[in-house]
């Protein structure tokens, strides 16, 4: 009975004039004349545990910065460790993304490199921690992900010798091309962009 | 011939029909059959007539001839490979031959043990099983998906390609039936907040990619996809469920799809700032650039093809665009100097590939074909040089420009921008 109310409801959604996908549950009713419910019920809540295991992204301000902390030093050790394979001895040789620019640009990147390109520091934290190093992603503790932000930023010459990073201090860099990054202008129609 | 032909019953054919599986009495189940078709001799009957066929098989493969394959660069663990345009007919790409642009590989996933989280600006943090997902009212939409970087690798004046195929072009591009939940039925259920402007969506493979997405969006026609083509979503286009933005660059129609996080900002992830924003003339670059505007390119006649003889041919093509309905498609057979109304197979459906079709009686003079898109927004597809004065000549993201084609005399198709530019 209840298969064949939701087959109609979605028939129904699907065949709408307004081209609407569907979705919610007011507007639709079902062959026996009863109306779908505001809500269905289907899934179970999520835990406080559930949602703070998954949610390790890290917005612009810092939310999402767990405890700890790294130093320049402490980060070219995890960097010899787990990235110059990869990203070589400098940040620059490859084979992977060079990391490092320290010429400034005026019309066109030299690189989208951490330096050179990317508009948030925080940025770093979010993607490292997730995908890198990229055979055994998601295995550095924070205090490594502090320390090798710490030694990247400091090869590019955004931060001193002695910089210390953390979740204080990370949202609170300035990344030198931030500003250049525009919303997208295209609308459509006859102009060109 | 054909009487002739039929009438002859080959030593081949006579052996296969008696002294072959048949007439010794081996096949008695269906698994028999089976060995006896991946033992099929790879050269046919004289005379299909004169043979038994083969039997049923649980599950069907092309064609001996039939051989279309993605194209694929690299090896590496960061991999793109191409959908083989010039050999497809019609709009829906096989899921076999669907593109692939993966970040960290493709995951592992059972969908027995796949969940989707969806927690932040919400009412009730909630975990979605792939049961429950498909207990809520579904619908099937056909739409294309592309990455923002396909047709990249002819915008640089200096290194403008010759030869090469619609495949390595564009062939970062497919069209599916998908079919799935409209994600706001999701954030209905969850109670989202009417104050949140953005969701973060996340993925399960290695790079946990991650996109945020306007709520906008979200509410129009999101859907979380887990039907592609009549079957469950192939492993490489994020089984057992991902998000679809129909229109917009595929990158941000996240794959493997564990997470939903309803915020007011964008997170600002790495595939939003370091990649997949455009560099642009004056020294910005264009950020969240979402949709996918309109495009089109003729696949016959193209590299590598070679029209054996002049006359008359169908010149065919792929005509799409992120913002609605293609509503005119335009073909030029003289670089560009005069243009006639192409026929567009119905129905036209919108975010998805409409196939183009042009009658022409090629008389063996060298020519140029150029296809031009126009969609519902009245938006006409550009000439590479109006791209180039709009954002400058070196970024790659986003170049729909208009594809050129060069018919040599001799017949043999290349691809002819550089002749114009």
């Amino acid at each position: 009975m209840r298969r064949t109310a939701l087959a109609v409801i979605a028939l129904a959604l699907a065949c709408s004039p307004s081209g609407s996908d569907g979705g919610g549950a007011s507007g639709a009713s079902s062959a026996d004349g009863a109306e779908p419910p505001e809500r269905f019920g289907f899934g179970s809540a999520a835990s406080v545990e559930r949602v703070a295991m998954w949610d390790i992204d890290v917005k612009p301000d810092g939310e999402g910065l767990p405890p700890g902390s790294g130093t320049v030093a402490e980060g070219e050790q995890v960097y010899l460790m787990q990235c110059i394979a990869c990203h070589g001895p400098t940040g620059t040789e490859g084979p992977n993304d060079v990391l490092v620019t320290r010429e400034p640009w005026e019309e066109w990147p030299a690189g989208r490199t951490v330096g050179g390109y990317w508009p948030y520091a925080t940025t770093l934290y979010d993607y490292i921690v997730k995908a890198m190093p990229q055979l055994t992603p998601g295995t550095m503790t924070a205090d490594e992900t502090y320390a090798v932000i710490a030694y990247i930023l400091y090869l590019n010459d955004l931060v001193p010798e002695d910089a210390v990073m953390n979740a204080e201090t990370l949202p609170g860099i300035e990344m030198p091309y931030r500003d250049r990054f525009v919303p997208d202008d295209r609308t459509g129609g006859s102009v060109i962009r | 011939m054909a009487s002739n032909s039929r009438s002859r019953i080959s030593r081949r054919t006579w052996i296969a029909a008696t002294s072959g599986a048949v007439a010794a009495g081996l096949i008695k189940t269906q698994a028999d059959a089976v060995k006896l078709v991946a033992q099929e001799a790879p050269t046919p009957p004289d005379d299909p007539t004169r043979v038994p066929g083969r039997f049923t098989s649980e599950v069907g493969v092309r064609a001996p001839e039939e051989r279309p394959r993605r194209l694929t660069r690299s090896q590496t663990l960061s991999s793109s490979s191409r959908t083989p345009l010039q050999e497809l007919q019609g709009t829906i790409t096989p899921a076999d031959l669907h593109f692939e642009r993966h970040h960290a590989g493709i995951p592992d996933i059972r969908a027995g043990r796949h969940e989707l989280l969806v927690h932040g600006m919400v009412e009730r943090p909630m975990v979605f099983s792939m049961a429950d997902l498909k207990r809520y009212p579904s619908v099937a939409r056909t739409y294309f998906l592309e990455c923002s970087g396909n047709g990249g690798g002819a915008y640089n004046r200096e290194r403008m390609p010759v030869e090469i195929s619609p495949q390595a072009l564009d062939g970062l591009l497919s069209t599916s039936e998908w079919v799935g939940v409209p994600v706001r039925t999701i954030l209905n259920e969850v109670g989202a907040d009417p104050a949140a402007t953005w969701i973060l969506a996340e993925g399960a493979d290695a790079a946990v990619m991650s996109r945020s997405v306007p709520m906008e969006k979200i509410m129009d026609d999101a859907l979380l996809a887990y039907g592609q083509n009549g079957e469950a979503i192939r492993p490489e286009q994020g089984y057992p469920l991902r998000l679809l933005l129909p229109g917009w660059e595929g990158n941000a129609s996240v794959k493997w799809l564990r997470r939903i996080e309803v915020t007011d900002r964008p997170t600002m992830t790495r595939d939003e700032t370091s990649r997949y924003t455009d560099p642009l003339k004056g020294g910005l670059s264009r950020q969240f650039s979402f949709f996918m505007d309109a495009k089109s390119t003729i696949t016959f006649p193209a590299y590598p093809y070679t029209l054996p003889e002049p006359g008359w041919w169908e010149v065919q093509g792929l005509a799409w665009t992120g913002r609605g309905r293609i509503t005119r498609v335009d073909i030029s057979t003289d670089g560009g100097e005069s243009w006639t109304e192409a026929e567009l197979q119905q129905p036209i459906l919108p975010k998805s590939t409409v196939r183009f079709r042009h009658l022409w009686n090629w008389d063996g003079s060298e020519s140029l074909l150029i296809s031009r898109a126009v969609d519902e927004t009245g938006y006409v597809q550009p000439t590479v040089q109006q791209l180039w004065e709009a954002r400058g000549e070196r970024t790659a993201y986003h170049n729909n420009q208009q594809r050129v084609w060069k018919v040599g005399a001799n017949g043999a198709v290349t691809f002819g921008l550089g002749d114009l530019v």
